[in-house]
């Protein structure tokens, strides 16, 4: 009986690490186009990511990082038994998700307010490199804030598993791959930083 | 509910179960792998129809020169949907999603696939993709007139309602990754004991090629169908020259997947041929493994070999050179395949039953697709016949005389297991010589109008093409006949067909030793496998 449930949880892993990686391939197309047009834009790009704010980056890269901790510690202490600790560092993970889409917002916003966005008057008046390059930006965060939302929807659910007792410490595969897929969110977001903010 | 009489026990088999879902919803909402299967089968073959009727459609407007029965754009929406039916809701999820679904956990002595509930909600994406597909013929700006290969600018400006297409198509792909991965999840930790990688049947390797390439590939474009649909909703840029952009990154992304796609498509009905080519010789395939790694090999392969469709998009003459290159290796592994399958045929007792006719006329059929193949992929010839009828053939050749043959030779194989009833062989066998008849009438004066210079996707043509057209359309009625003749033989045969036993065609895998149809579980107690998967001793199955 017990090798059986080892058996289902390799399944579960394997079958979490083969979806991560359709998901690395989907951002790798954009990846992708991003490598294509640094290579014909280069002093374009480099103009258009000066005007990113790179403390507003570099504040997200350690909320995410932190966050990919936390949800950690909320499996080693589920774990160990303490599920009471394992919700709070739960609790931490998407409270830290939420303050990453909140500064998202006002970065977007501030840009809205220069009148930068898709398609927009003033952006099709730079150069092609830069139409280019806030295209990316807005695409790729924008897809990657939509696996962060997604990521605090799974979490709550997890959230509430842990509270019915339904992911416990001899049953916590669920919560590991949604650490997993948390994982990834941040890993994603580690390429998109310097890719953004750091290139100029 | 019957019971059976006579014996102490009667094991419930999948078709008699009763859980606590009542009429419909008992197969809408089963996660038992052998009613998906039949869920599949049953939605495909019926998109396989609508997608056949609309083809004899375009074939009608194109007996004559002119208009004949619809004007140009309807004509454009035409192909357009034949296409998009066709491939992502026939021959994408095709052999796997069905014939996989229902015979995989099986074939390797399991209970069901790795994440049953995952299957179902794949069954269901394929519901709502299809359903959004259709749906899209009616609102907004009308039905799709792109191509199925959605080429930018064109699929940016046209007024038609493409995004909901692209979108269904997205959806479409999601199902198509799960069931991937849930394959090549149940391959590796569901193989009964004892069953190595290297004793699995053939077709459980084809699945595992197809499964990765799947996983691999369709994610590509599902992010180019999104950007697409960004490009449309906020005019982003990223393939409009004027904003930047660059329309040919647009293909590559394209073919990065749909390449593969071809793959994806063929591979599984690689993998039936060998079970079928086996099963009706009475002896083991020549070459196991041969077969077994050519199906890696294409898959990694066909990775590399998306740049041949865009010979005459205007890439650099190195990247032409080397995709040329690779093209031609593609068949390395392919001819590999076919000349094991010839080679078990040799000394073999060969019965010809319909299964086993589907699978000989595929090796016939697939030849001609992979020398048109080599044809189309040879550089300086493919300037010439690039988007012109003679690709047309080929694709056909490949698709229908491939994959889509391989489809009906399966059905007809696992047809008795499947209803534990048998078809009517003479029937069966007079239906598949419409068919043949009829596909080839269809698609070889194709080969030949398009050698001459008639061009793909239009709906008029000079007079001079006017009797290649004819005995094309000729054929497609043919065709078409068998098709229905097919069918209702084996819809007849689910009712009245004779009841028939555990093993109709003296197979030696797994499926085979479980009853028809298989009881809901497919096995008792768990089998032990000690030996390789056809385990044939002078022509008998060996006990």
């Amino acid at each position: 009986m017990k090798s059986q449930n080892i058996d289902k949880n390799f399944g579960s892993k394997l079958g979490m690490w083969l979806f991560l990686l359709t998901e690395i391939l989907l951002f790798g197309g954009i990846f992708l186009l991003y490598a294509v047009y640094l290579s014909k834009n280069r002093a374009d790009f480099h103009k258009a990511s000066q005007n990113l704010s790179t403390i507003v980056g570099a504040l997200n890269t350690v909320i995410l990082l932190t966050s990919s901790l936390t949800v950690v510690l909320s499996i080693y202490y589920l774990k160990e038994s303490t599920k009471k600790t394992a919700k709070i560092f739960l609790g931490i993970t998407i409270f830290f998700a939420f303050l990453f889409l909140v500064n998202k917002y006002f970065e977007w916003g501030a840009k809205f307010d220069l009148g930068i966005y898709p398609n927009s008057p003033v952006l099709l008046k730079k150069n092609p490199g830069e139409i280019l390059f806030y295209g990316l930006y807005f695409v790729m965060t924008g897809l990657h804030a939509v696996h962060i939302f997604i990521g605090i929807v799974l979490l709550s659910v997890m959230f509430y598993l842990v509270e019915k007792g339904i992911v416990d410490k001899e049953n916590f595969i669920k919560l590991e791959n949604s650490g997993l897929y948390w994982h990834l969110v941040d890993i994603i977001w580690i390429f998109l930083f310097p890719l953004f903010y750091l290139v100029a | 509910m019957k019971k059976a009489k006579s014996t102490a026990k009667h094991e419930e088999n999948y078709l008699e179960y009763q859980g606590k879902h009542k009429g419909i919803f008992a197969w809408i909402l089963s996660t038992d792998h052998k009613r998906i299967g039949i869920l599949y089968l049953v939605s495909m073959l019926i998109f396989f129809l609508v997608g056949a009727s609309m083809g004899v459609l375009m074939r009608i407007e194109l007996i004559a020169p002119g208009r004949t029965i619809m004007d140009a754009s309807t004509y454009n929406s035409l192909f357009t949907l034949h296409g998009v039916i066709m491939i992502f809701l026939f021959i994408i999820p095709g052999i796997p999603a069905t014939f996989g679904n229902f015979v995989l956990p099986i074939i390797l002595g399991a209970k069901d696939v790795a994440f049953p509930r995952l299957n179902l909600l794949s069954w269901w994406f394929y519901i709502v993709g299809a359903f959004l597909v259709i749906l899209s013929l009616f609102i907004g700006g009308g039905p799709i007139d792109t191509g199925w290969t959605f080429y930018v600018p064109y699929s940016i400006k046209t007024p038609t309602n493409v995004i909901m297409s692209l979108f269904a198509v997205f959806i479409l792909g999601f199902s198509s990754i799960l069931t991937g991965l849930n394959f090549v999840t149940t391959i590796h930790i569901l193989r009964a004991p004892g069953m190595s990688f290297f004793r699995m049947p053939l077709f459980s390797w084809s699945l595992y090629a197809t499964g990765w390439t799947q996983i691999l590939a369709t994610p590509i474009i599902g992010i180019t169908l999104l950007l697409v649909i960004f490009e449309r909703a906020f005019g982003i840029g990223f393939f409009d020259p004027a904003k930047g952009g660059d329309p040919i990154l647009f293909q590559h992304l394209f073919w990065v997947y749909s390449h593969p796609a071809v793959y994806i498509m063929v591979l599984p009905a690689m993998g039936v041929v060998s079970e079928i080519m086996s099963a009706f010789s009475a002896r083991t395939i020549f070459g196991y493994k041969a077969i077994a790694l050519s199906s890696m090999s294409i898959a990694i392969v066909g990775y590399m070999v998306w740049g041949h469709h865009m010979f005459t998009s205007g890439i650099s003459d190195f990247s032409r050179v080397v995709f040329s290159l690779f093209t031609y290796l593609v068949a390395v592994p392919t001819g590999i395949k076919i000349f094991n399958w010839i080679a078990t045929l040799y000394k073999g007792s060969v019965d010809l039953k319909t299964p086993m006719i589907f699978a000989l006329s595929f090796i016939f059929l697939f030849c001609v697709a992979g020398f048109t193949g080599l044809i189309n992929g040879a550089l300086a010839i493919n300037v010439h016949i690039h988007d012109t009828a003679f690709v047309v053939g080929h694709f056909h050749y490949a698709m229908f005389g491939g994959a889509g043959f391989v489809f009906f030779g399966a059905l007809h194989y696992w047809f008795p297991k499947m209803t534990g009833k048998m078809y009517n062989e003479k029937k069966a066998r007079l239906a598949w010589l419409l068919m043949f008849v009829g596909f080839n009438l269809l698609y070889f004066p194709l080969l030949v109008i398009g050698w001459m210079g008639m061009p793909r996707r239009y709906y008029d043509y000079v007079p001079k093409f006017t009797t290649g057209h004819v005995v094309s359309t000729v054929g497609s009625w043919i065709l078409v006949a068998g098709i229905i003749y097919m069918l209702i033989n084996l819809i007849k045969s689910c009712r009245n067909g004779e009841k028939t036993t555990m093993n109709p065609w003296g197979g030696t895998t797994l499926e085979w030793t479980v009853s028809s149809p298989p009881p809901l579980e497919n096995f008792e107690k768990i089998p032990r496998v000690d030996h390789d998967p056809y385990n044939f001793k002078d022509g008998k199955v060996s006990p």
